[in-house]
């Protein structure tokens, strides 16, 4: 089947030369950075994880786009979201793809990574987040790649794959739960000492991922003749709002417990992410964040809006730029600010880091590509 | 046939022979790092190793310089600018070391003058539990908090968990930044987590970590667990406190102010 990605058209090539030549630039970075250390990142002793740690959280939140349409298929027999299902599997295996290429990069010395394998330590969350990263992605590729198989020779799916299907619903909680446990259980970290932490990763990742996927599908029906089906898109953009509507509702119940109660460690974080102490770019963008937030929610909830697809597919590119920006730089940034001695030490990505954080997200992009190129060819074959 | 059978059996023998040597390296490699050695007759020894830190003896800069010179001389911690820095043992002000018991009308000689710092050995250390491949340590024979630098990945987990700032990361390769090498301990490489270790290299020795000795008295070290050891006559006797206790630590560092 993999024969399928081989046959392209001019752009198709060029798009997946340009992901190569992005990696490359990456790589040749990365290259620099084993060589020198991470001293060539921004980050320092204070604020000790940063910009790769925040794709980490971002993406494994995109990864869960799947679960949001696999579990209304195979346990609601909802039929419209047929050809989606497909492509939201492949979005979670690129999705992961970056995930575990952002640890990888964010190591100081990765060719002892494999020492997380050789000592297993189940009292530590990384160890974990390493077993579920790497068993839901198998997870998405054995389902993914059985189910089109079966659809290319006009046959049922085999029986085996139903339980795996229902493993991956469980599993993609626990993808979230895991990742969000890494900051949650830490102790002398205010902002990220919150009960909360797993379920604001779930409603975030529940509104970025099918978020996301809808503006592929979007791309996708621009570029080539494959259509999702009006239904599908206008269920998953009530999911989105939905979903939204409970990350914004989260985040509030973090402000209010802070300020109501007004202890110094609960406030301190949120005054820096805001501006009102120290402060910084992080301020600026945590605004923008806030505005696009209800912007998207005032494009979404009034479902005339909402059905317009020349209004959506813009509220669903604000809707990621705000969580992206929440969920991935301001809890990251906001986490380690102030530091443990209640001070301040500013953070922020450098040009590596950028250019690595660029090639890691092309390669889960490549990966994205060609699955998608196989699904659509097969989706075509059989239409 | 027959010598090709022959040959198959004594080749399959021989490798499982060459494949059984790594899984006993291995094997030995698991059982916790302490187990391969045999301490010494001098060793000093104790089960929960603590400090106590005798703030009013040590105000001015002069005061700290020894103790932390003595320690980072040492152990070959090398002199890189902040925000980069590697750092053991070192001064910060008081809203720093002990955030939450500021106090703005305290007396001006307690409220405004340099603390000393350093890893707390908790008891409950969550930086060992977070650890994926427990590189991070704590000695059951003793309490001591140490590191395998060898088998640390450089994930920094551990620097997030750690309430109390301990931890440096080897940003870049520190061995250009030593002032003047002493052979007598490893060096770090670049990408490794390192931070104080209660000098067990110097316990081993049957000798007192380096800053004590060199804190002529302000600093008192022991073993918690004996009722007669000197930390517990100061604990008894002086009102000490310790850092961040709020969060369950249980450090084994303890402040006299």
């Amino acid at each position: 089947m993999l024969e399928t990605a081989l046959k392209g058209s001019p752009r198709y090539w060029g798009w997946l030369v340009l992901l190569l030549i992005i990696m490359g630039i990456g790589g040749a970075a990365w290259y620099v950075q084993l060589d020198q250390g991470l001293q060539v990142t921004g980050l320092n002793r204070d604020v000790s994880w940063g910009f790769y740690i925040a794709q980490l959280t971002y993406m494994v939140g995109v990864a869960a786009a799947a679960v949001m349409l696999v579990l209304p298929y195979y346990f609601h027999h909802y039929k419209a979201f047929k050809k989606m299902i497909i492509l939201a599997e492949f979005q979670a295996i690129g999705a992961i793809i970056i995930c575990i290429g952002s640890i990888v990069v964010d190591l100081g010395q990765p060719q002892r990574m494999l020492n997380v394998l050789l000592y297993p330590t189940p009292n530590s969350v990384l160890f974990w987040d390493m077993v579920v990263l790497n068993g839901y992605l198998f997870l998405n590729l054995i389902i993914g790649w059985v189910t089109l198989q079966s659809q290319r020779n006009n046959m049922l799916p085999p029986k085996w794959v139903k339980p795996l299907i229902y493993l991956s619903i469980v599993w993609a909680v626990s993808i979230h739960t895991v990742t969000a446990f890494l900051y949650a259980g830490l102790p002398g970290r205010h902002l990220w000492l919150t009960a909360i932490m797993a379920p604001r990763f779930l409603a975030s990742a529940f509104c970025a991922g099918p978020a996301i996927l809808l503006l592929v599908a979007f791309i996708l029906e621009k570029l080539t003749d494959f259509r999702v089906g009006e239904e599908a898109k206008k269920a998953v953009a009530k999911i989105v709002t939905y979903a939204m509507c409970i990350n914004v509702f989260f985040f509030l119940c973090e402000i209010f417990t802070g300020f109501y109660s007004q202890i110094p460690g609960h406030m301190h974080p949120m005054m820096f992410l805001f501006g009102f102490e120290h402060g910084n770019y992080v301020a600026v963008l945590m605004w923008i964040a806030t505005f696009l937030a209800f912007l998207s929610l005032a494009l979404l909830i009034p479902p005339k809006l909402r059905e317009n697809h020349k209004i959506l597919p813009w509220a669903l590119a604000a809707l990621v730029v705000a969580t992206y920006i929440d969920k991935g730089i301001g809890l990251l940034v906001g986490g380690f600010t102030p530091n443990v001695f209640e001070g301040f030490t500013f953070y922020a990505p450098t040009m590596p880091e950028i250019l690595i954080t660029a090639a890691v997200y092309a390669s889960g992009i490549f990966a994205i590509t060609i699955l998608y190129k196989v699904a659509l060819t097969v989706q075509k074959e059989t239409s | 046939m027959e010598t090709r059978r022959k040959f198959l059996k004594y080749a399959g023998v021989s490798l499982l022979g060459l494949a059984a040597a790594p899984v006993s390296r291995a094997a030995a490699s698991y059982i916790p790092h302490e187990s391969h050695t045999k301490s010494r007759a001098e060793a000093l020894t104790g089960s929960r190793w603590a400090m106590v830190i005798d703030t009013r003896k040590l105000t001015r800069e002069s005061d700290f310089k020894p103790l932390i010179e003595a320690c980072h001389s040492v152990h070959n911690v090398p002199d890189i600018e902040p925000p980069l820095d590697i750092k053991w043992i070192w001064t910060d002000k008081k809203e720093h070391v002990f955030p939450g018991k500021h106090n703005e009308f305290q007396a001006e000689k307690i409220e405004h003058k340099p603390y000393l710092l350093l890893c707390n050995h908790c008891h409950n250390p969550p930086c060992v539990r977070v650890c994926p491949t427990q590189a991070t340590f704590k000695r059951e024979s003793d309490g001591i908090v140490v590191m395998d630098m060898h088998r640390c990945i450089g994930c920094r987990y551990c620097m997030a968990a750690c309430p109390y700032g301990a931890r440096s990361f080897n940003f870049m390769d520190p061995s250009p930044h030593i002032k003047e090498l002493n052979r007598e301990y490893p060096e770090r490489m670049r990408g490794v987590v390192e931070k104080c270790n209660f000098c067990v290299e110097r316990l081993a020795e049957g000798k007192m970590p380096a800053c004590v000795e060199a804190s002529d008295g302000a600093l008192i070290f022991g073993d918690l667990d004996d009722p007669y050891s000197e930390v517990r006559k100061v604990l008894r006797k002086e009102y000490t406190i310790r850092r961040k206790p709020g969060l369950g630590t249980e450090p084994n560092v303890y402040y006299i102010i």
